[in-house]
């Protein structure tokens, strides 16, 4: 009774969820919830941050600290300097591997979502349907495959097998979030610079990469992150301490008698951060990609 | 970087000046559609090589594997038939095992997808300070989830970690507690961890499915007297299917295929009591050096994921737009 009441003045109003329209009250409750949620995924890595600038004797002490009562900042100079594991390696390592194989996710994937999206050909779905597939597979279901396979090849614990591995299976992301942008530029934009006389290659350099440049750092940022956190297969593929990456040398302080968490932290924080701000960067576009497409 | 691309100038110049339209291709002999696979292979090519070098023919590899004989140092004895599938019947951890990956699964799908709900309906309405919100909430799924789980894991610690000084302090427990000592509460923290982790990319899934939700619908709802609680069963609920069934699907492969948590937080409890199908295929790979049994339990896991997928397949039907 109430509600066919009010509904009289409300039906006159446009429509809703606009900041002006909303009574003050709710506003200040929304804020308050925001600053909430906000506090509840950062703080994990409030408490790193804090964690990082203590000393070991703080750190460690029985009686923990939720703020550092002094700030060492040269942990972040001593950190990688650590006996558990060559952390300066495993960051060389980290960012080699990350480099290379969105590298070559680019030069594979780009041609593959361009001529997909753009050109007709007999086994266009099958090509396509394997790129779903491979996109729902992960390393760590075919780690032992894997491990046998480039033990025979002769390049188990190489960068090499890692930039392979990495490049293989986040290649699937790539393609498809460019053939979406491909297949999103109208086909007589092609067409008419056919016309002209231009060549595919032409067509593809000059007229459809700078409209799909959204895509392209999309999935370039997708791919980077992806290998730069990548850590089952790593963990079996690469056996020399010096070739694994931060993710898995990290693990090798839990466990330890005496563990150095200012250390563990200072190096979470410098690896977390980039990829982080990578990550908000194509904040927009990540789910078109990683969903095919299936949610709008 | 532009060497591949620019390889073929001949090929794709003969495919090009073919007409391409769909009644042009009915007509087109099956001589002119070998070519056209021809000549699309130098850019699809480089693509299904590394599909098939490195995703699939592991695969194989670890299918044959899975019916060898391999010594702990990796030489293989010959074939033994499905001898390592028995060993791993044998093992009388296994039902555990297989237990604890459904609930882990369950468990972590369905907490996520619950929690997020809430979480994509609350950053769907606008606030002063919203973005800053919605960008907070992606920092879990950018960062590396190793790390994320270590500082859970320092936190759990004895006497020295904050999460459990934090509980004292809100008077939760008595005294500290050794939570990644024991099975069961090491399993628990490690759901919660993998349920923050999940987050981020479910939320953003929902989030826009609700984008797909049509404001008129929702007025005239309002307008018919529903109230909220029934415009968002009846309405927001239903549109949201597409978005839920990628989400469920994609998250349940995420976290069946999970491994860095459980490694972390109960990596170090001896015996089984806290294992699921993927850190045990670490612990044959890694601890036991049986890469054969090992294979044969991946073969098991790749053929659960195998039918994950072909669910995702058939509900989501990713190929509609393609």
């Amino acid at each position: 009774m109430t509600a066919l009441l009010t509904s009289a003045p409300r039906a006159a109003r446009k429509p809703r969820y606009t900041a002006d329209q909303v009574p003050l009250s709710t506003v200040i409750w929304r804020m308050v919830a925001g600053a909430v949620v906000l506090l509840i995924f950062v703080i994990p890595y409030l408490i790193m941050f804090f964690g990082s600038v203590k000393t070991k004797s703080e750190i460690r002490s029985v009686e923990p600290t939720y703020f550092p009562t002094e700030w060492h900042w040269e942990n972040y100079l001593t950190m990688w300097f650590t006996p558990e594991t060559p952390l300066v390696q495993n960051l060389i390592s980290t960012i080699v591997i990350s480099v290379f194989a969105t590298l070559l996710v680019l030069l594979v994937a780009l041609p593959a979502a361009y001529y997909t999206a753009r050109a007709r050909f007999p086994g266009r779905l099958v090509f396509m349907f394997l790129v779903i597939v491979t996109q729902m597979l992960q390393p760590a279901v075919l780690t032992s495959g894997l491990f046998r396979q480039f033990g025979f090849l002769g390049i188990s614990d190489t960068w090499l097998a890692m930039i392979l591995i990495n490049a293989a299976f986040n290649l699937s992301f790539a393609v498809w979030i460019m053939h979406s942008f491909f297949a999103g530029i109208p086909k007589e934009v092609d067409e008419a610079a056919q016309l002209d006389g231009a060549g595919r290659l032409t067509v593809l350099f000059k007229i459809n990469l700078p409209l799909v440049w959204p895509g392209i750092v999309t999935a370039i940022v997708f791919t980077f992150v992806a290998c730069w956190n990548e850590f089952a297969a790593s963990l079996v593929i690469l056996s020399t301490a010096g070739n694994q990456p931060m993710a898995v040398a990290l693990t090798k302080f839990v466990g330890q008698y005496e563990t150095s968490w200012h250390y563990v932290f200072g190096v979470s924080i410098v690896a977390i951060v980039p990829v982080v701000v990578l990550f908000m960067l194509i904040e927009k576009r990540l789910i078109g990609g990683l969903t095919a497409g299936s949610v709008k | 970087m532009t060497q591949t691309i620019h390889e073929p100038p001949t090929q794709t110049g003969t495919a090009t000046g073919r007409p391409r339209s769909g009644p042009a291709r009915q007509r087109a002999a099956a001589g002119t559609r070998l070519s056209d696979l021809i000549s699309a292979l130098p850019w699809i090519g480089p693509a299904l090589v590394l599909i098939f070098g490195v995703v699939l023919f592991p695969a194989v590899v670890m299918f044959y594997n899975s019916t060898r004989d391999i010594s702990l140092s990796g030489l293989d004895k010959g074939p033994v038939g499905f001898a390592n599938y028995a060993t791993l019947l044998e093992f009388t951890p296994l039902g555990g095992i297989m237990l604890r990956t459904l609930i882990w699964v369950v468990a972590v799908v369905a907490l996520t997808v619950l929690i997020s709900l809430v979480l994509a309906q609350f950053l769907n309405k606008s606030f002063p300070g919203r973005q800053i919100v919605r960008l907070a909430v992606i920092i879990p799924w950018a960062a590396s989830v190793v790390m994320t789980t270590l500082v859970v894991y320092y936190g759990l610690e004895g006497y020295i970690g904050i999460i459990n000084k934090f509980l004292v302090d809100i008077q939760l427990i008595d005294g500290p507690y050794g939570w990644t000592k024991n099975p069961v509460s090491a399993f628990s923290w490690s759901i919660g961890i993998a349920v923050f982790v999940s987050l981020p990319f479910t939320t953003y899934t929902i989030l826009a499915g609700l984008q797909s939700v049509p404001g008129d619908i929702l007025e005239a709802a309002k307008m018919d007297g529903a109230g909220r609680i029934r415009t968002y069963f009846g309405i927001v609920l239903p549109q949201l299917r597409g978005a839920l069934s990628v989400a469920v699907l994609i998250n349940i492969i995420n976290v069946f295929n999970s491994l860095p948590i459980l490694k972390i937080m109960t990596g170090s409890i001896p015996g089984y009591d806290a294992d699921t199908v993927m850190t045990m295929i670490f612990k044959y790979i890694q601890n036991e050096h049986k890469i054969d049994v090992a294979s044969a339990l991946s073969v098991v896991a790749f053929l659960i994921v195998i039918v994950i997928v072909a669910i995702y397949v058939k509900v989501v039907k990713p190929m509609k737009e393609v």
